[in-house]
């Protein structure tokens, strides 16, 4: 049902956050109802209102409807293969530390096929954040379960309920040494925005969950409605708890979505260890970033 | 800490892992991402000592997977970077191997290569994964891969491999075995000012206007560093000069053909052999690596015993020299090809031969190198067979098995006295 839509003032941007979507790419590829747009416009805005150099801000995404993220924003950004944006992250952080690298990915990216990386860097504590948009379910490939899918739901690979305990996503990476761990749900965008905004400035891991409908393929075929009737449950069943212990914060069909900030503790970054046990032996400041020739000839 | 500890100029008594490592130190290499396995770890433990001298970064992954994702993060970051492993972590390494050749990333793989399939032969030789090394990646592709053969060429190749993957930008990678890695020789490093270092281009034009994969006349786009400012995307997805996902045939067709010819038409810069005695000669050996080694010596005995008998060593592996060894099939009676794996490298050179010469495998399936006397005895016996009109070709795989068995308790004597015979090396480039 196209429609015209009336010529405006041509000195007004298309959009405004124009700066940081890539235009030509849009309309973006997700489904009506998705939480991945508020997720992202609460990214960008967040994005905005931080004073800090975006030419050194990265997305890494790895693959699957969050993984289109990478491919929206206007920054250098890096989709990469399934499950592998954090060890991609790790080296670009590591290489250049004055890289702001943040990872936008899925749950079944992040905590199945990659969930070796994300407890790897978030105990090495890489300075990097980590958004993992959960949605429960594989999106992108028609709706197969997930490690985050409630027990009972309804996949395309569960057709008679899910008999698999799910994973608390909050719990792992706080279990695993995130310094910085919180979830909200897609409604939240506000909270989310001033959440993603601390996370990204945190020193260290730090890890945001987003809470997410996916109509298409969960809630449809688990008879929830729609995705505004989602946001309703969110209204109803998010319920705020700020520094609660998140192994309290697991999810089950039908109840209560725990949200806040459940971690934010101070542990010294990778990069900043990797500093003080090397001390005198690791001429950093000299000859970072890799090719940068002349510095090191001066060093010499 | 003022002196430049990146190259360690002078004569060194080292292993060819070790010589691996300083080959990359020499090309400038700042970031290793690596998992332990044997018989590659050496590498690993000497770049977590050497790197951090230099300001460079060192992380031990944990697994094979990172550490080749985490090589190609450092490289989009400006650091040249490198990884390696061996059969179990090469298969892992292959996802995202095919990442790297998708987006074009400047890094070195070193493989050092032990018997397989699975764990295998983890402390013992084998030279079974050079098929794996061209075609281990789903879909279609070029890759460089290099065959040093002593802890010399370990040194020199690592280095070459770094300036081919800045120069061409593309994964390359350095085939050794547990053989030469654990291999303690002299290797020499020369003055840094000596050394030949090729860094890669780099765009210089407005921001803004850069186009991450719009190649130059050479099939190769020039680079930038992340935090440069182009704001660029990059996908591992079928994409255009922007680096936008675009699923069409057409798009598809024109970056895989490119990321196919940017190697293929540069094969006579690409392709290194060594040629020796191949004037007249009617039997050639064609090896690489460690095989190549004791080649040397089984091609003097061989002499010695009255063979017409010239070797071609492989240095550069991937790409195949089609068109040298195409030509020379044309010359030779038969091709003699000894190698530690059931035939894998055999099929390029009789494929190559195409029916003009003879294809000889000799094969050994891991475990040991080759006696000297094996290769010199299936010279022998090719040598007394009568030249017939090359028409159809017949292999004789595995012929010499059985006295590969009687020779094998001789092994490592004659390893060690094979081992100075390298330094008379006429090496040059030829086209495929």
């Amino acid at each position: 049902m196209a429609t015209e839509l009336s010529v405006v003032d041509s000195a007004m941007p298309d959009h405004p956050m124009e700066e940081l979507l890539r235009m030509d790419r849009l309309p973006h590829i997700w489904c009506p109802g998705c939480g991945l747009g508020t997720s992202m416009t609460s990214f960008i805005v967040g994005l905005q209102e931080l004073d800090i150099d975006l030419d050194k801000a990265v997305v890494v995404s790895g693959i699957g409807c969050t993984g289109r993220v990478a491919g929206y924003v206007k920054l250098d950004s890096f989709h990469t293969t399934h499950g592998r944006a954090i060890p991609f992250a790790t080296g670009l952080k590591l290489a250049n530390p004055e890289l702001k690298v943040i990872v936008f990915s899925g749950d079944g990216d992040l905590s199945a096929i990659g969930g070796n990386h994300l407890i790897h860097a978030a105990r090495r504590n890489i300075d990097i954040t980590v958004v993992c948009v959960n949605n429960f379910i594989y999106g992108m490939t028609g709706g197969q379960a997930a490690p985050t899918t409630p027990l009972t739901a309804t996949s395309s690979t569960t057709p008679y309920g899910c008999y698999e305990h799910p994973f608390n996503l909050p719990y792992l990476a706080a279990a695993s040494g995130a310094v910085f761990v919180a979830r909200w749900t897609a409604l939240h965008v506000r909270r989310m925005k001033d959440t993603m905004k601390e996370a990204i400035e945190k020193p260290g891991f730090s890890f945001v969950e987003i809470i997410s409908p996916c109509p298409t393929v969960y809630l449809r075929r688990n008879k929830m409605g729609d995705g505004l009737a989602m946001m309703n449950y969110f209204k109803d069943k998010a319920e705020i708890r700020h520094g609660i212990d998140p192994k309290d914060a697991g999810i089950i069909m039908g109840g209560k979505i725990i949200v806040g900030k459940f971690v934010d503790i101070d542990r010294a970054a990778h990069h900043q260890m990797m500093e003080d046990q090397l001390g005198d032996i690791w001429p950093h400041d000299v000859v970072q970033p890799g090719l940068e020739e002349e510095k090191r000839a001066a060093k010499a | 800490m003022s002196e430049d500890r990146s190259v360690l100029t002078g004569d060194h008594f080292i292993t060819g892992d070790e010589a691996c490592a300083e080959g990359g130190m020499a090309a400038g290499c700042m970031f290793f991402g690596g998992y332990p396995i044997t018989p590659a770890t050496e590498v690993a433990e000497r770049m977590a000592k050497r790197l951090p001298e230099v300001g460079g970064t060192f992380i031990q992954m944990e697994d094979e997977i990172a550490s080749m994702n985490s090589i190609l993060g450092a490289s989009w970051a400006g650091a040249k970077s490198m990884t390696s492993t061996s059969g179990p972590g090469f298969s892992l390494m292959m996802e995202n191997l095919g990442l790297g050749i998708m987006l074009e990333t400047p890094c070195v793989l070193v493989n050092v290569q032990r018997g397989g399939p699975s764990t295998g032969l983890p402390t013992l030789v084998a030279q079974a994964d050079m098929m794996q090394a061209r075609w281990g990646s789903h879909g279609d592709y070029q890759l460089i891969a290099l065959a040093p053969v002593s802890c010399q060429e370990c040194f020199d190749l690592t280095l070459q491999a770094f300036n081919y993957s800045e120069k061409y930008r593309v994964p390359v990678l350095v085939m050794t075995d547990e053989s030469m890695g654990h291999m303690t020789e002299k290797v020499v490093i020369p003055p840094k000012e000596e050394l030949e270092v090729i860094n890669r281009k780099m765009y210089d034009g407005p921001k803004g206007e850069y186009l991450p994969f719009k190649a130059d006349d050479d099939l190769v786009p020039p680079m930038m560093k992340v935090g440069d400012g182009h704001r660029i995307h990059v996908t591992g997805l079928t994409h255009d000069e922007r680096g936008y996902p675009v699923m069409s045939a057409d798009a598809h067709e024109t970056l895989v053909r490119r990321l196919i010819d940017k190697i293929k038409k540069n094969v006579d810069d690409i392709i290194l052999v060594e040629e020796i005695d191949l004037e007249g000669a009617d039997i050639v050996i064609v090896s690489y690596g460690i095989s190549a080694r004791v080649s040397y010596r089984a091609l003097r005995m061989a002499k010695e015993a009255g063979a017409n008998v010239g070797m071609l060593r492989l240095i550069t592996v991937w790409p195949f020299p089609e068109k040298m060894i195409r030509e020379l099939a044309k010359k030779v009676q038969t091709f003699i090809v000894p190698e530690i794996n059931a035939g894998q490298i055999v099929l390029e050179v009789e494929r190559c031969a195409a029916g003009n010469a003879e294809t000889v495998l000799l094969s050994k399936l891991g475990g040991a190198v080759f006696q000297p006397e094996e290769i010199v005895e299936a010279i022998l016996a090719e040598g007394k067979a009568p030249r017939k009109k090359a028409s159809a070709t017949k292999k004789k795989a595995g012929a010499s098995k059985k006295k590969a068995a009687a020779t094998k308790k001789k092994a490592s004597g004659a390893k060690k006295t094979a081992k100075t015979k390298s330094s008379k090396k006429t090496t040059k480039k030829v086209g495929r």
